[in-house]
């Protein structure tokens, strides 16, 4: 583990207005730019989808079958990440079109965007790494963090992480409907039963569409129909997975306790984001496929801002993060993913043991007096 | 055997229910739309095709509905949604064509209004090409079927446009047509829209009568003035459009039957403004304070809120949402009003209090 890094000298509300700044002056420049860019994108993404369908239908060429899933793989990516991830952060409302709203949107993953909207926007986004408040610390199923205490189900994590990745969207759904929360009285259960048939009829819809539908129209092309489908949903499912967990997970991405939020100032919540979230590295498509969760750390400082904007942002806050001193976590694609699954390894067994006496279990961040 | 034979409506509605499976969870018309933006029908557009101008500072831009559009009746207006730097605006126009025209197209007439985003971009930045949202023909300023025998009309700007597409509608070449008088007043002759087009119409139909104030040189039309260029004036069924000041003088001084009496407005006079207090909109979960002056469609607006909108002057109803709790006031007239479950005009409304409204 790195350093610990003390941020008690820092004079975190003067970040906090650097930061402000940098919002605020994207926001105000917001134009025809920005919007024919999310347009432009969505229709890309709408005929490599309808492309590569139509290519599945030639599949019993081999070549047609490999370009076919791939395309469609590429457009399912597109429609998760860049587009439907962030149009449901409100990222495009500014826009007030109706057609790409947060208030509008669904897409094409198994939680429903009002449920989605809700355990992500507000829970994650608002609780960022606060164990016991952010239900995506290992998204409530693995031990992520040392401060998490152990128990012997987390030796079967690396395989059930490995689980996960390949149904992540089911895996996102279904952790969405909170079902962990139902003994301890938290969650109603009639709520989380209305929330999980909503799940079960998109669900529904996403098989027979892409596992009875399409397959059937192909014809005698059924059976590679049906895997192209399978294939694209899978790496789709891998990928987001990967990106996501690197955005949170790997080494020097740093977890809180709850007493941190008590009378959180707006810099201190600014800090919090910062430290924890990690950037992957990569050329401009890569960051397109990655949703811009490549730029985890200016997403999680600026949820709401188009993401087109997070590239050109980042040399900001990494410079604003040099200024004060404050740690800036990047790597590349590999570093950030080995670094997820050494911990998913490492912390499925027990320890590493207690932090020594006198240093918090977790983070403890004052704002500099 | 049964066999039911489904109307085309019915197999259309099916077709496009099994394409939905397909599409899910977007919608047919959300591909259909990336070949033609036309032809998708969940959200009406139509496409520039002309902008032809008619005066320094206005135009009449040629449109081609898409799948959806409804004919009008000559004399009603449409909400136009046109994006402005990224942001969608909408507006309301009249409709200044006829309707049935064969080319299937039709037309509105702007004039920028100084200041005026909206209004200005469409007049002297739209090229043909140009994608716009339509909402579908409102309103009630319109012509009774068959029409009277004896009509005045007074306009003055661009309130000349619906009276434009209601004149293209009348008969005026038959000789049992109505008999028509125009009173249209515009600072100059130059500045007179559709002036060639109406001077040759009154030139051609001796049962049109045009008269032209032009105000910069004669002064504002006054009610003694109607009464001279058309002494039976209140005897005729009227239909008057321009600006608030004009139709509050005819208005006043109308002593005809209420009934022949038919005014359009095109601008908002707020009046009264008061404490304002905090907004919440209930779907979106979004929250803002609003000032005493800021109307709640703008306060929704900069909070992120998907707030319907249209002409943002309390005529089009485009706005409407429901109030959950609180009350409003009226800008217009000061009033402040309101019950649970109200549908209230948000552009021409503001908080008296704190307010929820379900959008």
């Amino acid at each position: 583990m790195p350093a610990t890094f003390h941020s008690a000298s820092v004079d975190t509300e003067e970040f906090g207005r650097e930061l402000d700044k940098i919002r605020d002056e994207v926001l105000a420049s917001l134009g025809e730019r920005d919007a024919a860019y999310i347009r432009n994108l969505i229709a890309v993404q709408r005929k490599l989808e309808l492309g590569g369908r139509a290519l599945l239908f030639a599949s019993w060429l081999p070549p047609a079958w490999a370009a076919g899933t791939a395309a469609l793989a590429v457009a399912k990516i597109l429609e998760n990440m860049e587009i439907g991830h962030n149009v449901l952060h409100g990222q495009w409302d500014w826009m007030r079109d109706p057609k790409i709203h947060s208030a509008t949107w669904e897409w094409d993953m198994a939680s429903p965007a009002d449920q989605w909207k809700h355990s992500h926007n507000f829970v994650h986004h608002t609780w960022t790494n606060v164990l016991g408040k952010d239900r995506d610390i290992g998204f409530s199923a693995m031990r992520i963090s040392p401060e998490q205490p152990w128990h012997p189900i987390y030796l079967a994590q690396p395989f059930y992480n490995a689980l996960l990745a390949l149904f992540f969207e089911y895996g996102i759904a279904i952790y969405d409907v909170e079902l962990e929360r139902i003994p301890s009285g938290k969650k109603d259960p009639k709520e989380a039963l209305t929330q999980l048939r909503a799940v079960l009829a998109k669900i529904r819809r996403q098989i027979v569409k892409d596992y009875v539908a399409f397959p059937l129209l192909a014809g005698p092309a059924f059976l590679p129909v049906l895997l192209g489908n399978l294939t694209a949903n899978m790496a789709r499912n891998v990928w987001g997975h990967t990106i996501i967990f690197c955005g949170h997970f790997p080494e020097g991405a740093e977890v809180f306790t709850e007493d941190r939020l008590e009378s959180e100032t707006r810099g201190e919540w600014y800090l919090r984001q910062l430290l924890g979230s990690c950037n992957i590295d990569g050329g401009r498509l890569f960051h397109i496929m990655s949703g811009n969760l490549s730029h985890q750390i200016e997403h999680h400082l600026f949820p709401d801002l188009p993401s087109n904007r997070y590239a050109e942002i980042a040399p900001r806050v990494r410079a604003l993060c040099e200024r004060f001193g404050l740690p800036y976590t990047s790597g590349s694609l590999a570093r950030q993913a080995g670094s997820v699954w050494r911990r998913v390894l490492r912390l499925a067994l027990p320890g590493p043991g207690r932090p020594a006496a006198g240093e918090p279990p977790a983070r403890t961040l004052e704002a500099a007096a | 055997m049964i066999l039911t034979s489904a109307s085309p409506a019915t197999l259309l509605q099916r077709l496009s229910a099994a394409a939905q499976w397909l599409t899910s969870p977007l919608l047919p018309d959300d591909y259909l739309g990336l070949i033609n933006p036309l032809w998708g029908a969940g959200e009406l557009c139509g496409r520039v095709e002309a902008v032809d101008a008619e005066t320094s500072d206005a135009a009449t831009l040629v449109i081609r509905p898409g799948r959806g559009w409804v004919t009008h009746r000559p004399g009603q207006w449409i909400r136009i949604g046109v994006d402005i730097d990224g942001r969608r605006h909408w507006r309301t126009f009249s409709l200044s064509s006829a309707p049935g025209r064969s080319d299937g197209r039709v037309t509105v007439t702007v004039k920028a209004v100084r200041g005026g985003l909206v209004s200005d971009y469409l007049v002297r930045s739209t090229a043909p090409g140009t994608v716009l949202r339509l909402g579908l023909p409102e309103g009630a300023f319109v012509l009774p079927e068959p029409p009277p025998p004896r009509l005045l009309f007074v306009t003055a700007g661009s309130g000349i446009t619906p009276v434009m597409a209601m004149l293209d509608g009348l008969r005026l070449d038959n000789a049992d047509g109505p008999d028509v008088i125009l009173v249209h007043s515009a600072p100059t002759p130059a500045d007179v829209i559709f002036g060639r087009r109406l001077r040759n119409l009154a030139a051609r139909w001796p049962r049109l009568r045009l008269h032209e104030r032009h105000t910069r040189s004669e002064g504002r039309l006054r009610p003694a003035d109607l009464a001279r260029l058309c002494p039976d004036w209140t005897e005729r069924s009227l239909w008057a459009c321009g600006p608030p000041a004009m139709l509050d003088d005819i208005a006043a001084h109308w002593t005809g039957p209420a009934d022949r009496l038919h005014v359009e407005r095109f601008s908002l006079v707020p009046t009264a403004a008061g404490p304002g207090g905090r907004v919440r909109f209930t779907r979106s979960g979004r929250e803002a304070e609003a000032g005493g002056e800021t109307p709640l469609l703008a306060v929704g607006e900069s909070a992120g809120v998907l707030m319907p909108s249209g002409c943002r002057m309390g005529i089009c109803y485009g706005c409407v949402a429901r109030l959950r709790t609180g009350q409003v006031r009226d800008v217009r007239t000061g009033q402040v009003h309101g019950e649970v479950g109200d549908m209230i005009q948000t552009c021409v409304s503001v908080a008296a209090g704190p307010v929820e409204i379900e959008l």
